[in-house]
């Protein structure tokens, strides 16, 4: 009787919570709620013009000293499956001789262990899982990211204030 | 045996030789020059209907393979849409380079008599075999199927990427590569390209 009791009170808070959640979520009006869809859910709008991506062969900063640096042109289809690496065909080892492109770098050439390969690490084959085109785009939200410079040279600033 | 072919060429050579009995001159010779005519218009026909791209697409080797691959390209799909079709590229516009192509084309009658790539995978494992013709055929004539529209003399270099004005303006100007050692893959997808020089 006791365990039935304590089964029944727990399946109330449940009950009692979930209409809660529900009735919380109600109450955020539509136009408060943040979106980059820009349209009611049940509306389908009509999609943005296609931006353009940049094609400049001039090469990006980065913003800290581990992102993989961005793509500075056009890659449109480009093959890269398990048949070909098109990527590759300019930024390997032995193609940059020939194409000028900088050689990727040489962490894609080891494995997890360290240990060098001679072709490109199987885990590092799918260039665009890490780097991307850019595109010449408005932002659709602002970005707040601080580089690390920007940091420590506020901290000296403060540090000579005190 | 081959004094009995010997005596029938001959009897043939001179009935040749002899001049007609029945019909006249003027009309052996209107009546030969209609039939040339007739001929020669058929012959031309049917090698510019062999010569369309709906022609290659009724065989469904090409329509699922080749032809459905090409769609997403910029040769297919453009802003501006001009567009290349199969033998825009395939067969050479030149009337004696052309007929050389059609006579080779007899082995992909062959092939596709016996079925030699009618599935996906027999294609895919043919692709190699298949793609390295057609680039040794454009190594050959320096890319001259891909000079017919893209003509160097016309080409503006400031128009194009620094990329591409760098590789235009040296090894391609300096004759040392040609269209195909660079833009291999550019209308269809690529075979695994193991031990293919530059890749």
């Amino acid at each position: 009787m006791k365990t039935l009791l304590r089964v029944s009170a727990a399946a109330l808070m449940t009950i009692s919570l979930s209409s809660a959640f529900s009735v919380s979520a109600e109450g955020i009006p539509a136009d408060k709620i943040a979106t980059l869809r820009e349209a009611p859910l049940n509306i389908e709008p009509t999609p943005p013009v296609m931006q353009k991506v940049i094609n400049s062969d001039v090469k990006e900063g980065r913003n800290y000293p581990m992102q993989p640096p961005v793509i500075p042109h056009k890659i449109d289809g480009y093959q890269l499956n398990l048949n070909v690496n098109k990527c590759m065909s300019c930024h390997a080892r032995t193609r940059t001789g020939d194409s000028q492109a900088p050689m990727v770098s040489v962490t894609h050439y080891m494995d997890r262990e360290n240990n060098f390969l001679a072709t490109l690490s199987p885990r590092r084959y799918f260039c665009t899982q890490c780097h991307v085109p850019q595109l010449d785009a408005k932002l659709l939200v602002p970005n707040e990211f601080v580089d690390m410079d920007t940091l420590i040279k506020a901290d000296v600033k403060k540090e000579a204030k005190h | 045996m081959i004094a009995k072919l010997l005596a029938t060429l001959k009897k043939v050579w001179a009935v040749l030789r002899k001049p007609s009995v029945h019909y006249s001159l003027g009309f052996l010779t209107l009546g030969g020059f209609i039939a040339g005519v007739i001929f020669w218009g058929g012959f031309n026909t049917a090698l510019s209907v062999s010569n369309t791209e709906a022609f290659c697409i009724s065989c469904h080797e090409m329509e699922n393979n080749v032809y459905q691959e090409l769609q997403s390209t910029i040769h297919f799909t453009n802003r501006s849409g001009v567009r290349a079709t199969c033998p825009d590229c395939h067969v050479p516009h030149n009337w004696t380079d052309k007929i050389a192509r059609k006579m080779q084309a007899s082995k992909e009658v062959w092939g596709k008599l016996f079925g030699t790539i009618n599935t996906r995978e027999k294609f895919e494992a043919k692709r190699l075999e298949l793609a390295e013709h057609e680039w040794a055929r454009l190594k050959a004539n320096d890319s001259l199927e891909c000079r017919n529209c893209h003509n160097f003399d016309y080409m503006d270099f400031t128009r194009q990427s620094q990329r591409a004005s760098n590789m235009h303006s040296t090894s391609l100007a300096s004759g040392e590569k040609t269209c195909i050692d660079c833009h291999k893959g550019i209308a269809h997808q690529l075979p695994d390209m193991k031990g293919v020089e530059g890749w």
